[in-house]
């Protein structure tokens, strides 16, 4: 009765940690929804801050949506693991024999199905709103599913390596900002070719390459991060 | 060490099979810090923790199959209810055997609502319901006693002697005076720091 | 075979003593600071007076004297910077993370000269103080990777623990720069024609490049300079509790 028991198959133990994050997350559903209304409100005042004229705003609408989406995504970072840290189950979670890695992945999956993915899917509304056409709202959406998750990979290393910190917020920004801009640049030129009648997969494939090496080697970095800041 | 000053050094001690040790010391003598040392979380400025032999950062996954660590903090998500925290600490446990654990530390009516709602100390039992059904063999406590009543106090002082009746290890800080027979307690007391 | 792995396994172990490092600095310094001092000033002698003009952008090119050898500096302060925090990191060798530490806000600085000299240079030029074209805009966003790295050191009080955090995130950064600087100067290749590249270095005879070659060794003299200095108090302030620290500070009194 007293054998350490059988370690869990580490499949296992990835699905039923997304499963409880998913849980807990729907459960709170202000740490999800305000970044959404966040970057619905930012988007509405950049025609009251720069012009409400269509051709400025199609101009300038890749940039604006792209950094608007960078930004809530910065602003829903505490829910990667500053809560988890705070009721002590990250410290659970570290000390669990399942691998550190696939933990750390799950976290992200979860982060982004509830942050990155809706601001992908709420894109196409945002892009109306700046007058961007159709082409260009279609290209949007794409490069933001395929962005957001890298975006959300970066964001995750800060997060770990401040999450012991008090007030570490906008330290997250600090750290983030200046690795999320190639994402950046890839995304908005991508938006900015298919508005302009270019091609644009080679942009999309260049994203998706980004994405691929962000998602085998940022865990890494966040699970040493992580023994690194629980280490106090 | 804490912020460059020594909390303790020199410290060796063997834990056996079927022994509760308590870490004694004065608040600040870096009970907690100890603890922590002993889990893995902290790493040791010197010195080794070795778990059958082997040093536990060898064998981290082993280790931890076989750690149930209760700190400070809960480690509950308090989103969630007690049930659905337990069947993620402990997910080879089944639904009645957590039924009964909850039960037992007084938390009958309150498996199926979210965390939120318990008082700190109804976290706690919450928390120290993991004892009951996840059987690792060294459990490494931290204060459990605290924002317990008379009857929680005795119902864990019964687990840990029941675990280590059964061949399980336990190694606890707590300011609470044991009322279990206190020959299969030992006391392994922190000195003020040297330097 | 034999003796060369003892070789390098006992200077291994010199080398990362913090206090070996200071013994021996104390007596190099002085030797460094005068050869930097040399050749910085016979660089920029050499520079301001005696480099004939530049055909096209007359005497302001000459601020390419201290551009491109702060400029160089930045990115191999920062690979400097990386190299250490890792060896610090899997070795965990007290000198690899000092000189980790004190390399960020010095090539932090020589960022900074290498964008305020870019900066110069551009203004008769463009007439702007400010143009995105892609080298300033690389050498502004390694600013701010140096930035990051400086605040999170600054927060973290625990000098293990802020050590290898930083080291982390100064790994994370390496893997980046060239990312960042692909993706930057095809960025600006979307946006600029690139018939003019102001920022090019002219095609330069001997005596132009003469004194910028003794002005880039005089620069990285003077970085080793710097991160001795800033090493020594960094070495002093940690092992303030050590007895070599103790008997130095009161010798020091004495005098």
């Amino acid at each position: 009765m007293l054998n350490p028991h059988p370690l869990p198959s580490e499949g296992k133990a990835f699905v039923r940690l997304l499963m409880r994050d998913l849980v807990a997350a729907f459960r709170h559903r202000s740490d999800w929804m305000n970044p959404l209304f966040f970057l619905l409100m930012v988007v509405s005042l950049f025609p009251l801050g720069i012009s409400p004229e269509p051709q400025i705003l199609a101009k300038v609408a890749p940039g604006v949506l792209w950094i608007a989406a960078l930004l809530s995504t910065l602003l829903a970072v505490d829910a990667l693991f500053l809560q988890d840290y705070e009721d002590g189950t990250l410290e659970q979670l570290v000390l669990s024999p399942s691998s550190l890695y696939l933990m750390v992945l799950a976290k992200v999956v979860t982060h982004w199905l509830v942050t990155g993915l809706p601001v992908a899917l709420l894109a196409p509304l945002l892009g109306i709103m700046l007058n961007l056409s159709g082409d260009g709202l279609w290209v949007l959406t794409l490069t933001l599913l395929i962005g957001t998750p890298t975006l959300t990979l970066i964001t995750a290393i800060g997060a770990a390596l401040t999450v012991g910190i008090r007030r570490g917020g906008l330290l997250v920004s600090l750290i983030a900002l200046p690795l999320y801009i190639p994402v950046l640049i890839l995304g908005t030129a991508a938006v900015v070719a298919a508005v302009d009648g270019f091609a644009y997969q080679a942009h999309l494939s260049l994203l998706g390459a980004m994405l691929a090496l962000a998602l085998v080697l940022a865990p890494f970095a966040v699970a040493a991060s992580l023994r690194i800041s629980l280490s106090n | 060490m804490r912020d460059d000053a020594v909390l303790f050094s020199a410290l060796s001690f063997q834990v056996e099979a079927g022994s509760i040790t308590q870490i004694m010391g004065a608040n600040g003598s870096g009970k907690t810090s100890l603890l922590r040392i002993l889990t893995g979380i902290m790493p040791a400025e010197s010195g080794r923790v070795l778990w059958f032999g082997q040093t536990i950062g060898k064998q981290r996954v082993e280790y931890g199959a076989a750690l149930t660590f209760i700190g400070h903090l809960p480690g509950i998500k308090s989103q969630l209810t007690p049930l659905e925290n337990l069947a993620w600490l402990a997910p080879e446990a089944s639904v009645e055997a957590c039924n009964l654990a909850l039960r037992e530390l007084g938390l009958s009516g309150f498996e199926d609502s979210p965390c939120y709602r318990l008082s700190a100390g109804q976290k706690r039992r919450v928390a120290l319901a993991r004892l009951y059904v996840q059987q690792r063999p060294l459990w490494i406590l931290d204060e459990p006693f605290t924002s317990l009543d008379k009857n929680g106090v005795s119902k864990i002082e019964a687990l840990l002697c029941a675990h280590t009746q059964a061949g399980g290890m336990v190694i606890l800080t707590t300011h609470h005076e044991f009322a279990l027979d206190s020959a299969c307690v030992r006391e392994v007391m922190l000195g003020t720091a040297l330097c | 075979m034999n003796r060369l792995w003892a070789l390098i396994k006992r200077y291994y172990h010199r080398l990362g003593s913090p206090q070996y490092f200071y013994d021996i600095s104390t007596r190099f310094l002085p030797w460094l600071v005068a050869v930097s001092v040399l050749l910085c000033g016979f660089g920029l002698i050499q520079a301001l007076l005696f480099a004939p003009q530049d055909y096209q952008q007359g005497q302001t090119f000459r601020i390419i004297y201290i551009h491109v050898p702060a400029a160089s500096l930045a990115l191999s302060a920062y690979l400097m910077m990386a190299l250490s925090a890792a060896i610090g990191l899997i070795w965990k060798m007290k000198m690899a993370e000092i000189i980790a530490k004190v390399c960020a806000p010095i090539g932090a600085s020589f960022t900074f000269i290498a964008l305020v000299t870019g900066a110069i240079w551009g203004k008769p030029t463009w007439g702007t103080w400010w143009i995105w074209d892609a080298r300033l805009t690389s050498m502004l966003i390694l600013f701010f990777l140096y930035l990051g790295i400086m605040s999170l050191h600054a927060a973290i009080q625990n000098t293990q623990t802020a050590a290898k955090s930083t080291a982390i995130l100064a790994l994370v950064g390496v893997v980046n720069l060239p990312i960042i600087k692909y993706s930057v100067e095809w960025w600006n290749t979307l946006h600029q024609p690139a018939t003019f590249k102001f920022m090019q270095k002219p095609a330069m005879p001997a005596d132009m490049w003469m004194p910028l070659l003794i002005m880039m060794l005089g620069f990285y003299c003077l970085f080793v300079v710097l991160v001795i200095l800033r090493a020594r108090c960094e070495i002093i302030d940690r092992e303030r509790r050590s007895r070599w620290v103790k008997e130095l500070i009161l010798a020091t009194k004495q005098d």
